[in-house]
């Protein structure tokens, strides 16, 4: 039996809160996640889910613009970037687990207090949302933010650089889903954007790595007043 | 539209020309040939606006109006003579073997390509290229800020790259927001476009306008190098190569800058309060007072130029926010600025070059081995500093005549701010040009001519602004409201 008060509500609409949810909880689990690995995997999973809401969007508004995105979004966050990271990784011989600059317990608890800045900022604009995915728009801010939380706790170079594209996939999903798509040129940029970016960062590790022999952060700062 | 698209095109093609090339020898030449091309098309673009008025192209993607096309002209014209500057530095640099060919390749290639996005940035009328052009601006000054590849810069480009990664980031959701409220009153197409939105900018939702301002100003202000957000900023500049520094203090700021305006106008016009002016002022002001702090402190020269930067994006940014006759001195401010600036890093990469070091300390007795060189760091901080008759002079005194009038309390604050700056700075430079001599010369024939131009144009706005140059920013500062 479905309960009554969901039949108002459009299966695909319900999909899209589902995977709104689902966006959150991978975001959660990716500040408490420590291994690297596992990180990749889940930022992959992260991908997918957006890929998923993308595509419904796509369908059920009939903006074939969108299903173009959702392919980007399936080739180059599901299959290409994990792939560059995983062999970065292999590369680098970098398995180790994550130090974080604060312990995972209160990293979460602040993660919550997030969540509920982000869903008190967005609750004027998703009253006004004429689309029925409301709450979308403050999860959309809720995992930028988490994401931006967890660039600033984690000390080395390939957790922060995967932080900086989960920030971009909860930024992704805020014009996708909340907004039903922003044209497509600026997607296309913003794909393209993500893809360079990455490419630096990777080039990156590898300089920083021979200079520092370590991808610590912190080994760089050395004492720099003002 | 025939120069639009040289103006765009041609950076471009120099980039992809020296991406394969830009080893060999004649690549500085290649640089600057482009760099002319693209000034030549800037100047042919800015009389068509002068004499036709401002035009929407290619789909409407693309718009000029009298506010960007003089930045544009700027930009070209900066580009070209930091150009021409990079030519003999670049060529020291590799003789003392800090640059590889294949790195000179890079930077030459990049060059051309951060030029190419900053004017894609600056002519686009869609929120949302802007924003991408905006991010491509930093990944490639990224690429730039860490062409030694020393720990140091890497250090640098590192703090640059998430830091602006984080801001920028910040923007887009701004602008998401804004595509968001003008969905409701647009449609789908032209939700974006910068021309439709002003159109209709007194419908757009203000709670949402607002949110989104927050997020855009964020956003772009990090890029701006706005307190708190400016700690990417002074390593950026020591770290990198003296013309990257120029560019990025000349030209990059105002760029940032240009964003934040633009959506400035859209959110006054939603939410008629001075919301956005207000938001502008008080981080203007914080970001006046905080560099002029540190500047005593830094040791090395391109980070102390580097805090000033910072200081006279707070003073810009404080005059936007006022608005009215403000906004006039906020663009004469941007102008001699990015000029002043950009010369001070041509004498300073010069010097550094003589004593080997960016330690001020070490950098003694300028005036002695090179004159040209001394006298246009010390015309070029006196300017900077805000003497007469210099342009920076005429600026600042409108601004704090108009904060007299409208916000008397700001005025002591700003007036404190700039004598601890005059004194900070105008002690270590006397250092560095007068004294006993530490520094050598140099292997190459130094190119100057950038230096006295930028400060002979600085001088001239300060003694005398050209009526179609008044009238120019008029219609601009008109634009901003």
């Amino acid at each position: 039996m479905i309960p009554t008060f969901l039949h108002a509500i459009p299966l695909s609409s319900q999909v899209i809160n589902l995977c709104a949810a689902l966006m959150l909880l991978l975001a959660f689990a990716m500040l408490a996640q420590r291994r690297v690995l596992t990180l990749i995997n889940l930022f992959m999973m992260q991908g997918f889910v957006l890929f998923v809401s993308t595509l419904i969007v796509a369908l059920t508004t009939n903006q074939h613009e969108l299903l173009v995105s959702a392919g980007i979004t399936l080739v180059l966050k599901v299959i290409a970037l994990p792939l560059i990271l995983h062999r970065l990784i292999r590369k680098l011989s970098v398995k180790w687990d994550i130090e974080t600059l604060l312990n995972i317990p209160t990293t979460m608890l602040i993660g919550i207090a997030l969540v509920i800045v982000a869903f008190n900022v967005a609750q004027p604009i998703s009253q006004l949302s004429g689309t029925i995915t409301r709450a979308t728009i403050g999860i959309a801010l809720a995992c930028v933010l988490l994401a931006f939380l967890m660039m600033i706790t984690r000390s080395k170079a390939v957790p922060q650089v995967i932080a900086f594209l989960a920030m971009e996939n909860g930024l992704f999903f805020a014009a996708t889903s909340a907004t039903y798509g922003m044209p497509m040129v600026v997607e296309l940029g913003i794909a393209l954007d993500a893809m360079v970016g990455m490419v630096i960062g990777g080039v990156f590790f590898f300089h920083i790595r021979q200079q520092f022999d370590s991808l610590d952060i912190r080994q760089m700062e050395r004492v720099k007043e003002g | 539209m025939i120069e639009l698209a040289l103006v765009l095109a041609t950076p471009f093609a120099t980039a992809i020309l020296l991406a394969l090339f830009g080893h060999r020898r004649g690549a500085a030449e290649i640089n600057s040939a482009g760099s002319l091309l693209t000034l030549v098309a800037a100047a042919a673009l800015t009389i068509h606006i002068i004499s036709d008025g401002p035009m929407t192209v290619y789909d409407e993607q693309f718009f000029v109006d009298p506010l960007n096309v003089f930045l544009i002209a700027l930009t070209a014209l900066v580009g070209f003579t930091t150009s021409l500057f990079s030519g003999p530095y670049m060529r020291v640099e590799h003789d003392h073997g800090r640059l590889s060919s294949a790195r000179l390749r890079l930077y030459h290639s990049m060059f051309q390509m951060f030029m190419c996005t900053m004017l894609t940035a600056l002519s686009t009328n869609n929120l949302g290229i802007l924003w991408v052009a905006m991010e491509a601006a930093t990944l490639t000054t990224v690429l730039l800020v860490s062409l030694y590849r020393t720990p140091a810069s890497l250090e640098a480009a590192w703090k640059y790259f998430i830091l602006c990664g984080v801001g920028i980031a910040q923007a887009l959701f701004g602008t998401i927001l804004i595509y968001f409220a003008a969905e409701r009153v647009l449609g789908q197409s032209g939700a974006l476009l910068w021309t439709h939105l002003d159109a209709v900018k007194s419908h757009l939702e203000p709670t949402v306008l607002s949110l989104a301002f927050v997020f855009l100003f964020v956003g772009y202000g990090t890029k701006t190098g706005l307190v708190p957000l400016h700690n990417w900023l002074a390593d950026a500049h020591a770290e990198g190569p003296t013309p990257v520094s120029a560019v990025l203090s000349g030209l990059l700021l105002n760029v940032a800058l240009y964003a934040i305006i633009r959506c400035k106008v859209l959110v006054d016009g939603a939410l008629n309060t001075h919301f956005a002016g207000n938001m502008m002022m008080a981080f203007g002001l914080l970001t006046v007072v905080v560099p002029a702090f540190y500047l005593s402190r830094q040791k090395d020269v391109k980070r102390l130029f580097g805090y000033s930067s910072i200081e006279h994006m707070g003073l810009i940014t404080f005059a936007f926010g006022m608005g009215g006759v403000a906004s006039f001195a906020g663009l004469l401010h941007m102008t001699v600025h990015s000029l002043t600036k950009s010369a001070i890093f041509f004498a300073v990469g010069h010097a550094a070059q003589m004593a080997g070091t960016q330690i001020i300390d070490d950098i003694r007795g300028l005036v002695k081995m090179s004159p040209t060189i001394g006298w246009g760091l010390m015309l070029g901080s006196l300017a900077i500093l805000g003497m007469p008759p210099f342009g920076v002079f005429t600026s600042e005194f409108m601004i704090l005549t108009t904060s007299i009038k409208h916000y008397p309390w700001a005025t002591p604050i700003l007036l404190t701010a700039l004598g601890v700056a005059f004194a900070s700075m105008f002690h270590k430079v006397q250092g560095m040009v007068f004294g006993e001599p530490t520094v050598r010369p140099l292997a190459h024939n130094p190119a100057l001519l950038p230096v006295f131009l930028h400060l002979g144009l600085v001088l001239m706005l300060g003694l005398w602004i050209p009526p179609y140059l008044a009238e120019w920013y008029r219609q601009a500062a008109r634009l901003i409201g």
